[in-house]
C-alpha cells in the first residue's frame, strides 16, 4: 500500500526536520538547545502518529513527551544550570570514532533487516478504527491488557515515589532563623565594623575621596576609602593632609586627637597584607583580584 | 510513497539516539538519547500497527511511552541528586566503578 | 573356674592407683608409693591365684576367655571386625602374669628405698604402676587390637621412664630414641593386623591362630615378617637393637623390671604366642632365627666392652633375648625353652640389674666398672646376690640359667644339613661370650684393688633393697630347677604351646653340655686372666680396632645415621622442594591470573559510555552473527 500524496508531503517535509533535529541533539553545545530540538522531534513524531491512523497516541505523545516529559527535562536543567555549556571535546580516547561507528553500523544492521525482511501489503487501520480510534483502542487496553495496564499504574506511582524520596534532602541541621545568622555574623569577623563604613573625606577643605574619615577618637578610618583607591595606591593618609594643621593643634594645645599627638605617621601606601583594620572578609585573593581588575580598567582607558 | 519510509525514518532516529548516548558527556542530553530512541521505537511500532492493521502495535507503543515517563522520573531524580553531591551532571565524572 | 575372673582385675587395680597416683598430684606425694606397692602386690596375689587354681585345676579345664565387662559386649564393633574385650587366660599367659607380677612386686620394693630421695617418686611409682597394668594387658589380651593396647601402653612407660630424669637432656633423647625405634616396630605389628584382617578371621587370637594354616605361605610370611618386626622393636633385637642401650639412662629399677626382665621379652611373647602364624611360613621362622642369633652374638660383643655397668648388663640383655628369639624360631621344639629362659632370664636379670642398682647407691650413681673393684667386702649381700646372677647366667649346674640355656642351645644343634651347625655353634659361642663379659663385669667390680676414691664410702642400702636381691638372687639359684620337675615348664606349656617333638642333636647331648660348659670356663679364665690376675686401668686402654668397634655399639648408630636418618632427611628436604616446586607453580598460576587481571582491570575504567559502547558492540556482533545465519539458513 502506497500512502497518499498529501502524506508523502507531511512526511518529506518532516523526516529531515526530525533528522536535522536528531543531529542537532547529538551535535549542539547547549543543553537547552538539545532540549528544544528534541521537543521539535517529538512534535514532528505526534504528527506522524496521527497521519499513520494512530491520532491517540499522537495526542498522548503531545501530552506526555512534550508536555510533561520534557518540561521535567527542561526543569532538571535550570537546576543544573541553563546557560551550561557542553565542550564538545572528547576525553575518552577512541570514544568518538568508535561512538560514529556503532551508530553507523547498528543503521546499516538495522536497515539490511528490513532489506531482508518481506513485509506484507500493508492493511491499513480503517477497519480497526471503525469505531474511532481511542475507543478501539480502549477496547484492547481494557480488555486483553487489563492487567498491564493495571500493574503499569502502580509503575507509575512507584517512579513517582521514587522521584520524591530520590531528590528529597534531609535536613541534618536545624533551620537558623535571621538573629542566629545575625550573631553568628559578629562571631566571625570579630572587631570588624558591623555599620556602613563612613564616608570618605576628613577635612571640608579637601573633602576628596582619596581622604579617611576620623573616627570618634581622632584615628584615621582606613576602610572609609574606596577599596579600589587603596589597592591602587592613591589612598591618601589624614596625616599627609593634616600637615602644619597639626603642628598648629599641638602648639595650641589643643590635644584631644592622640593619633596625630604621638606624630606617628601612618605608611603612605597600604600594607601588602591586609592590617588588622582591613575587613576581614577581603582576603588576600580577593585583592589580587580587585588590583587585577583595577589594572585591567586602567589599561583600557 | 512506500510506507517502509517511516520505518527507515524511525532506524534512522534510532541509529542516531544511540550515537547521542555513546558520545554526550551531558547525562541530561544523553538521557534525551534514549528517549529519541524510544520515540524512534514507538514509530516503529505504529508504523507495524498500520501495515499489519492491528492495533495491539499502538497499545504497545502506549505501554512504552508510560514506561518511558516513569523511567524519565526515576532517571531525572537520579541525575539531579547526582548533580547535588558532586556539582556535576558529567557521566565521565561517576566513574567510581573503575577497576 | 580357676581364679581365672581375677584376669581383668589384676590390669584395673594397677591402672586405677596409677590414675590415683598422676590425678592426686603432690598431696600423694607422702603416701603415693605405699599404694603403688600395694596394688602391685594385689596383682601378685591375684596372679598366684590364678596360677594356683589353674594348678589345681583339670589340665583340660586350664583356658579360659574372661569376656570384660561381659560377654557378647563388643568394644570395637565396625562392619565384619568385631572386637571384644576378652582375656585369654592359659598356661602361657599365667606364666607372664606371675613373672611380671613377682619381679614388678620385688621391684616396686626395692624402688621404694632406691628412689627415696626422689621428689618425683610418686610419679616414678604411677608410671610402674602403669607399665604393670599395660604389660598385664599385652599378655592377658585374646586379641591383636587389645595386645597392641597394651603394646603401645608398655611403650609409653617406658618412654616415660627412661626419660624420668629428663631434665637431663641426654636422657631424653633416650627416652625419645626408643620411643621412636618402638614406634618403627609398632608399624610392623599395625601392618601384621591389616594383613591378618584382610583375611577375614577377624584379630581375635583363637580364630586367626586356627586360620593360620590356610593363610597361603606368602600371607604367612608378610603376617611374620611383619610380626618379628614388631618384636624386634620391643625386645631390641637386630635391626632395632639400638635404643636399649641409650635406655638404661632411667632408673635402675626400670631397667631390671622393664628393660630385662619384662618388657623386652614381649617380643619373645609375641612370636610365641602367634607360633601358628610361624609355623605357616617356615622362612619367616627361619628369620626369626637368625635374627636371634645374630643378636645375641652382636650383644655378647659389644657387652664385652661396655665399661659402663649397666649398659653391660644391657647388651647381656639383648643377648639372652637374642637367645629366646632363636628358640622362637626353631620351631615347636624351642617354643617352651624361650618361655623357659625367658622365665629364669627375668629372674636373674633383674636380680642383677638389682644388685648393679645397688652398687650404683653406694657409689654416688657412678657406672664406669674401672672404678669400682675390691667391692665384696663393702657390699657383701650385693656381692653374693649378684654373684649368684653371674653363676646362673653363665650356665652353671645348678643354677637356673643351666636349665634353660642348655636346653635352647641342645636345640638350636637339632635339624638337618647346615642350619644346625650355624645357629648351634651361635648358640654355644655366645655362652662362651657371655661368660667372658659377665665374668669381666663381676671381677671388675666385686673383686681385684680398690680403683674408686677414697672419699666414696660404698654401703649396702636399706632391707628393702636387700630383699627383693635377696629373693632374685634365691630365683636364680632354684628357679630353673623348680621348673623342670614333674614334667616341668614345657609340659605346662604344651597345651599351649604343642606338644615338643624330641629331635636328637647332631652332637650327643652330652657331648654338647660338656663343649658348653668348656667354653663358658674358658671365657671365665679369660676374664680372670685379663681382669683380675692383671691390674685394670682406670682409663680404658684405646684397644684395637675391634674393641673400639664393640665400645662404639659396633656402630649401631652411625649405621642408623647413615643408612636411615640421612636418606630420610635428604627424602624430606627433596620433598620440601619438590612441594615448593608445586607451590611455585600454584603460586606461578596465581599470579599470572592475578597479572591478567591487572590488566583486564583496565578495561573496567569506570566511563559509563565506554560500557555502553561495549554493549552496543557486542549487540551489533551478536546481530550481525544472527543474521548471517538467518542469511544462510
Amino acid at each position: 500500500m502506497t500512502t497518499s500524496a498529501a502524506e508523502a508531503v507531511l512526511f518529506w517535509c518532516l523526516a529531515p526536520l526530525m533528522v536535522a533535529a536528531a543531529v542537532g541533539l547529538l551535535v549542539v553545545r547547549r543543553a537547552v538547545h538539545a532540549a528544544v530540538c528534541v521537543v521539535g522531534l517529538m512534535i514532528s513524531v505526534a504528527v506522524l502518529y496521527i497521519a499513520n491512523q494512530a491520532p491517540f497516541l499522537g495526542v498522548v505523545q503531545v501530552v506526555v513527551y512534550t508536555g510533561a516529559v520534557m518540561m521535567l527535562f527542561l526543569f532538571v536543567l535550570m537546576l543544573v544550570g541553563v546557560d551550561s555549556a557542553d565542550s564538545l571535546v572528547e576525553t575518552i580516547k577512541g570514544q568518538r570514532g568508535l561512538g560514529v561507528t556503532f551508530g553507523i553500523g547498528l543503521l546499516v544492521i538495522l536497515l539490511s533487516v528490513l532489506a531482508h525482511t518481506d513485509l506484507p501489503e500493508a492493511i491499513g487501520l480503517t477497519t480497526a478504527n471503525q469505531e474511532g480510534n481511542p475507543n478501539a483502542l480502549a477496547e484492547i487496553l481494557y480488555g486483553q491488557y487489563a492487567l498491564a495496564m493495571v500493574v503499569v499504574g502502580v509503575l507509575l506511582v512507584t517512579a513517582a515515589l521514587a522521584g520524591l524520596v530520590l531528590t528529597h534532602r534531609a535536613r541534618i541541621a536545624p533551620r537558623l532563623s535571621q538573629r542566629e545568622l545575625s550573631s553568628r555574623r559578629v562571631a566571625a569577623r570579630p572587631g570588624a565594623l558591623l555599620a556602613p563604613p563612613p564616608a570618605p573625606g576628613v577635612y571640608a577643605q579637601n573633602n576628596a575621596m582619596d581622604t579617611p574619615a576620623l573616627g570618634p577618637d581622632g584615628r584615621p578610618i582606613e576602610e572609609s576609602v574606596s577599596r579600589v583607591l587603596r589597592i591602587r595606591g592613591q589612598a591618601r593618609d589624614a596625616g599627609e593632609v593634616a600637615g602644619g594643621r597639626e603642628a598648629e593643634r599641638l602648639t595650641a594645645g589643643h590635644d584631644h586627637l592622640p593619633m596625630t599627638a604621638t606624630g606617628v605617621v601612618p605608611p603612605a601606601h597600604p600594607a601588602p597584607h591586609p592590617g588588622p583594620q582591613a575587613p576581614p572578609a577581603l582576603d588576600a585573593v580577593e585583592i589580587e583580584d580587585l588590583a587585577a581588575e583595577a589594572a585591567e580598567s586602567e589599561a583600557s582607558e | 510513497m512506500a510506507i517502509t519510509n517511516y520505518l527507515v525514518l524511525a532506524m534512522i532516529l534510532f541509529a542516531l539516539g544511540t550515537t547521542t548516548v555513546l558520545l554526550r558527556r551531558n547525562a541530561i542530553i544523553a538521557f534525551m538519547g534514549i528517549e529519541v530512541m524510544l520515540n524512534a521505537t514507538n514509530l516503529a511500532l505504529v508504523t507495524f500497527a498500520r501495515i499489519h492493521g492491528d492495533l495491539t502495535g499502538q497499545v504497545l507503543a502506549f505501554f512504552v511511552m508510560v514506561v518511558a515517563a516513569a523511567e524519565v522520573v526515576v532517571g531525572l531524580a537520579i541525575i539531579v541528586t547526582i548533580f547535588r553531591s558532586r556539582r556535576t551532571a558529567s557521566v565521565d565524572d561517576a566513574n567510581r566503578l573503575a577497576g | 573356674m580357676f581364679g581365672a575372673s581375677l584376669a581383668p582385675w589384676v590390669i584395673v587395680v594397677p591402672l586405677l592407683s596409677a590414675t590415683l597416683l598422676l590425678l592426686a598430684g603432690r598431696r600423694a606425694d607422702r603416701w603415693g608409693h605405699w599404694l603403688a606397692v600395694a596394688a602391685s602386690g594385689a596383682c601378685l596375689l591375684g596372679g598366684a591365684v590364678m596360677v594356683t587354681g589353674m594348678w589345681r585345676a583339670d589340665p583340660a579345664a586350664r583356658q579360659a576367655l574372661v569376656s570384660w565387662p561381659t560377654s557378647g559386649v563388643a568394644w570395637i564393633s565396625a562392619g565384619d571386625l568385631r572386637v571384644p574385650l576378652e582375656l585369654r587366660v592359659d598356661q602361657l599367659s599365667v606364666t607372664f602374669v606371675l613373672l611380671v607380677t613377682f619381679v614388678g612386686f620385688l621391684i616396686h620394693l626395692y624402688s621404694v628405698s632406691y628412689m627415696a630421695h626422689d621428689p618425683d617418686r610418686r610419679r616414678f611409682f604411677a608410671y610402674l604402676n602403669l607399665f604393670v597394668a599395660a604389660m598385664l594387658l599385652l599378655v592377658l589380651s585374646d586379641s591383636f587390637v587389645l595386645l597392641f593396647v597394651g603394646w603401645e601402653g608398655v611403650g609409653l612407660a617406658s618412654y616415660l621412664l627412661i626419660g624420668f630424669w629428663d631434665r637431663v637432656p641426654a636422657n631424653a633423647t633416650a627416652g625419645k630414641k626408643a620411643f621412636v625405634m618402638n614406634r618403627i616396630g609398632d608399624m610392623g605389628l599395625l601392618a601384621a593386623m591389616a594383613l591378618l584382617f584382610a583375611q577375614g578371621h577377624g584379630l581375635g587370637f583363637g580364630p586367626v591362630l586356627a586360620g593360620a594354616s590356610g593363610l597361603g605361605e606368602g600371607t604367612a610370611t608378610a603376617v611374620g615378617l611383619c610380626l618379628l618386626l614388631a618384636a624386634c622393636g620391643k625386645s631390641a633385637q637386630v635391626p632395632l637393637q639400638a635404643w636399649l642401650g641409650d635406655a638404661m639412662a632411667g632408673p635402675t629399677p626400670v631397667s631390671a623390671l622393664i628393660h630385662a626382665a619384662t618388657m623386652v621379652t614381649a617380643g619373645v611373647y609375641l612370636v610365641v604366642r602367634s607360633h601358628a602364624i610361624f609355623e605357616a611360613a617356615p622362612a619367616a621362622q627361619l628369620v626369626v632365627a637368625i635374627v636371634g642369633a645374630i643378636t645375641l652374638l652382636y650383644g655378647a660383643v659389644v657387652g664385652c666392652a661396655k665399661d659402663d655397668i649397666k649398659k653391660t648388663l644391657a647388651a647381656s640383655t639383648m643377648s639372652q633375648i637374642g637367645y629366646m628369639m632363636l628358640a622362637a624360631g626353631l620351631g615347636p621344639i624351642g617354643y617352651a625353652f624361650a618361655i623357659f629362659h625367658l622365665v629364669t632370664h627375668g629372674f636373674f636379670k633383674a636380680g642383677l640389674f638389682l644388685g648393679a642398682g645397688s652398687v650404683m647407691h653406694a657409689m654416688g650413681d657412678s657406672t664406669d666398672m674401672r672404678r669400682f673393684g675390691g667391692l665384696s667386702r663393702l657390699l657383701p649381700v650385693t656381692y653374693v646376690t649378684m654373684g649368684l646372677g653371674w653363676l646362673a647366667i653363665l650356665g652353671i649346674p645348678p643354677l637356673s640359667g643351666f636349665w634353660s640355656k642348655d636346653r635352647i642351645i641342645e636345640a638350636a644343634f637339632t635339624g638337618v644339613g647346615l642350619r644346625p651347625w650355624v645357629f648351634g655353634l651361635a648358640a654355644l659361642l655366645g655362652a662362651g661370650v657371655t661368660a667372658f663379659y659377665m665374668t669381666r663385669l663381676f671381677f671388675m667390680t666385686f673383686l681385684g684393688r680398690r680403683r674408686f676414691d677414697d672419699d666414696v664410702h660404698p654401703a649396702e642400702g636399706s632391707w628393702l633393697m636387700r630383699l627383693p636381691m635377696i629373693i632374685l638372687a634365691a630365683g636364680s639359684v632354684a628357679l630353673g630347677w623348680l621348673l623342670t620337675l614333674g614334667g616341668g615348664i614345657t609340659g605346662w606349656l604344651a597345651p599351649v604351646l604343642g606338644e615338643p617333638q624330641h629331635q636328637e642333636p647332631v652332637i650327643a647331648a652330652p657331648a654338647l653340655l660338656a663343649a658348653t660348659l668348656t667354653l663358658v670356663l674358658l671365657g671365665g679364665l679369660l676374664a680372670w686372666w685379663r681382669y683380675l690376675r692383671s691390674a685394670v686401668p682406670v682409663e680404658a686402654p684405646p684397644g684395637n680396632l675391634a674393641v673400639r668397634a664393640a665400645r662404639a655399639d659396633l656402630y649401631q648408630d652411625n649405621f642408623n645415621e647413615t643408612l636411615v636418618a640421612v636418606p630420610g632427611r635428604w627424602l624430606t628436604r627433596g620433598l620440601v622442594r619438590s612441594e615448593r616446586g608445586v607451590d611455585g607453580a600454584f603460586g606461578g598460576l596465581g599470579r599470572g591470573v592475578a597479572g591478567a587481571g591487572e590488566r583486564l582491570r583496565r578495561v573496567q575504567n569506570g566511563y559509563v559510555r565506554t560500557y555502553a559502547a561495549t554493549a552496543i558492540g557486542g549487540l551489533l556482533v551478536l546481530t550481525a552473527i544472527v543474521l548471517s545465519l538467518i542469511g544462510r539458513g
